[in-house]
């Protein structure tokens, strides 16, 4: 009996130490708060449907398979009104990639370029660029877009006249006319040839940095790099029977009024829509990824400078070598915040009516009614998108980070 | 992963939002003492505030019909300016009781997206605006035009099926608020700016010179536009569409604000039933009995709010037309009071 109570005194002891024990607690702890999660998200989509249904609002996505019926102005994939709704999105979800894409590499150019003026020794460089990061933070991002969009609607030609440059490029408030390459049988064979020479490049510029620190000596691999990259497509183009060809847009004079103008399905147009919002978006942003820079810059101790000087490199020398590879590690973590701002601003596009994700989904759900599945489709795409972004950074992040020895 | 609670349950809070409204919109209505009525904030003739913020307009002065029903004070009304895209979530979701904002009744918003519409306060049709100097006389010469027009309304669709009817190519450039596509149509982004017909009236006057610009006379749709309400609420739909009923019915009978005080003694029994002393109409529909009355009184019948709105005195001047009554060679038809 006494044994007895012995060993339950032990087991209750036992069985304490196990809940106090803190790794079993944890992993508790995370179990419990797991299923209240999956409870809670079981329950939002039940009384959504629920609700739903009890509203006779349709619900599902059967209608991404229905005929969308609307136009859209600038599509890159094969798009008219009788495709469903759901390539309608995907024109959409193109367009958003190719406006944030673009965008990104214009506010990171120019954000660097503005964030090293503003620590420029040169009063005036250095006052303008502060100028420009001032005014353009102040101001809401909405405003630019229009003022942006606008100002290039009014201050080009209208649609029956032009502005022309190098007879290749013509620009009017329809837009920015230029040639469309037309890609025939054997063009596969130069873009082929076109990824080997990066590839080559790639790997000549890798020997010589190589190259460079065993001897000292830096062969020229910029010039071979660029025989490689452009001579060898340039080769292959030849020998394949020069499979690409432009088409040039037409510009009619004669006939009636509606007529003249540019030719709608000749050369390749860049809507006015999409020059106004990647305007706003990367100057808008360079002038955060500017801040960042600067803070980046200011963040690597003087004394490299110094250093780097005292080594006898010159200015330039001590900014790419010393001073940007080390502000690198600092940059980067806000860097990535600005290009998610940058990708989620892009939504501002229907303001102006460019056709990114936002907008295509907006009349998407306004012809369908389906607000619950249209605004689940735009939460997974810029989550997914922002995910993306964030590894894509977090990778290179790794890569510069500073590794300790 | 706080944020991502806090996140989740405001989704939750959110959606269970939307299931609040519903049991009954007349009496939320009745108790919280004003009506929430969905509203154009930039179409003049039909929903607009002036420069003091006061709001005029034909869906306007319905949702003040309906509040004047209700209350007998036509000023308890909230108006809530939604866009073309808000406009069906708004009102799914409680936001608002009534959606009066020249809303089309198509045949899939009355089914799929659970709404109701009560009648239809202005028979209208899709045009086009064009610049004179593009010297166009018809919508069927635009092949190939760019036109502009706002995004998530019927319009979309409606130009998409008359130019692939008539194998005319077009390209659209579609914004979110007309305000932006009147800028771009008058920068000249587009040849054409199309929309109802009695929107490119008001959006003309808007321009800088209206005098060069001409409405196509092709109206290349049917636009039944009228106030909308969720389904499932037979007693609120009652209410709206009654007081629509009446405003057609008080212009048919010659009931005006003016005159109606003179007229609640007349012997007419039409007029009676219709002032409320015979029978019991009101409160049939959970209302009081001179609530015909009171809507007269205070905002007119529907001939007076044409004419103050959009009529050919206004700066619209819109015709009559399609609206007259069905008596007057129109198609506005009510049902009758008894």
């Amino acid at each position: 009996m006494a044994s007895g109570g012995q060993d339950a005194g032990r087991k209750a002891g036992r069985a304490a130490g196990f809940i106090n024990n803190p790794e079993v607690r944890g992993v508790l702890f995370q179990i419990a708060f797991l299923v209240v999660l999956g409870w809670l998200a079981y329950d939002i989509i039940e009384n959504t449907a629920r609700n739903l249904q009890k509203a006779n609002i349709a619900s599902g996505f059967g209608f991404l398979d229905r005929t969308a019926g609307f136009g859209i102005v600038q599509a890159l994939i094969d798009y008219n009104e009788a495709r469903s709704y759901g390539r309608a999105l995907l024109v959409g979800l193109l367009n958003t990639l190719l406006v944030a894409g673009l965008g990104i590499l214009l506010a990171t150019a120019l954000g660097f370029l503005v964030g090293v003026a503003r620590l420029s020794s040169n009063w005036l460089v250095a006052r303008i660029a502060t100028a420009y990061v001032e005014i353009i933070r102040n101001i809401p991002l909405l405003l630019q877009l229009f003022f942006w969009y606008f100002a290039v609607l009014r201050s080009v030609p209208g649609m029956r006249e032009k502005w022309s440059f190098l007879g290749v490029f013509h620009i009017n408030i329809g837009g920015l006319h230029i040639p469309r390459p037309v890609f025939a049988d054997g063009a596969a064979l130069v873009g082929a040839a076109l990824l080997i020479g990066i590839l080559a490049a790639l790997i000549v510029v890798r020997w010589g940095r190589k190259r460079l620190d065993a001897t000292g000596q830096a062969p020229p691999s910029g010039w071979i790099s660029l025989a490689l990259v452009v001579g060898l497509p340039l080769v292959v183009f030849f020998l394949a029977g020069r499979p690409i060809s432009f088409d040039v847009p037409v510009f009619n004079e004669q006939g009636p009024l509606l007529r003249r103008g540019f030719q709608a399905g000749s050369g390749l147009t860049v809507i006015p829509e999409f020059f106004g919002l990647l305007i706003a978006l990367s100057i808008y942003t360079a002038a955060y990824i500017a801040e960042v820079v600067r803070a980046g810059i200011r963040a690597v101790n003087e004394g490299q400078t110094e250093a780097a000087h005292s080594l006898g490199l010159r200015q330039g020398q001590t900014l790419r070598y010393v001073i940007v590879p080390q502000a690198m590690r600092v940059i980067i973590p806000p860097l990535t915040n600005q290009y998610l701002n940058l990708t989620k601003n892009s939504s501002l596009a229907v303001a102006v009516a460019y056709p990114d994700l936002v907008s295509v989904g907006g009349t998407v759900l306004n012809q369908t009614g389906q607000a619950v599945e249209m605004v689940s489709i735009w939460m997974i795409f810029y989550l997914g998108l922002s995910l993306l972004t964030s590894y894509v950074m977090n990778v290179w992040n790794r890569r510069v980070a500073l590794v300790e020895r | 992963m706080k944020k991502l609670i806090a996140s989740i349950v405001a989704g939750a809070a959110m959606v269970a939002g939307a299931s609040a409204a519903g049991a009954g919109t007349l009496e939320d209505v009745k108790a919280r003492g004003v009506l929430q009525c969905g509203v154009n904030p930039s179409l003049i003739g039909f929903g607009a505030p002036d420069e003091k913020g006061e709001w005029s307009g034909l869906d306007v002065d319905f949702c003040r019909a309906v509040a004047s029903a209700i209350f007998n004070d036509p000023t308890k009304v909230k108006f809530v300016p939604l866009n073309a895209k808000e406009r069906f979530t708004a009102l799914q979701s409680g936001e608002i009781d009534l959606l009066s904002r020249n809303t089309t009744w198509t045949m899939s918003r009355d089914s799929s997206l659970g709404l109701m519409f009560a009648g239809v306060t202005y028979y209208d049709g899709q045009g086009f605006m064009v610049r004179k100097s593009l010297g166009v006389s018809s919508a069927l010469e635009l092949s190939g035009a760019k036109v502009c027009t706002q995004t998530g309304t019927t319009t979309e669709l409606n130009l998409a099926d008359y130019f692939r009817s008539h194998n005319m190519p077009y390209e659209v450039v579609a914004f979110e608020k007309n305000e932006e596509v009147l800028q771009a149509y008058e920068a000249g982004r587009c040849d054409a700016y199309t929309t109802d017909a009695s929107g490119l009236y008001a959006e003309r006057l808007k321009l800088q010179s209206p005098d060069e610009h001409m409405i196509l006379p092709e109206i290349i749709s049917k636009e039944p536009l009228g106030p909308a309400v969720r389904q499932g609420d037979d007693k609120w739909f009652t209410v709206v569409k009654w007081t629509l009923f009446a405003l057609l019915n008080a212009e048919e009978l010659g009931l005006t604000k003016a005159n109606i005080d003179e007229k609640k003694t007349s012997d007419n029994p039409e007029i009676k039933r219709f002032v409320g002393v015979e029978g019991d109409f009101g409160s049939a529909i959970g209302l009081t009995n001179d609530w015909a009355y009171n809507v007269i009184k205070d905002v007119g019948n529907y001939g007076e709010l044409f004419d103050a709105n959009v009529g050919p005195s206004t700066k619209l001047g819109i015709a009559r037309g399609l609206n007259n009554l069905w008596s007057k060679g129109g198609i506005q038809y009510a049902p009758p009071i008894r």
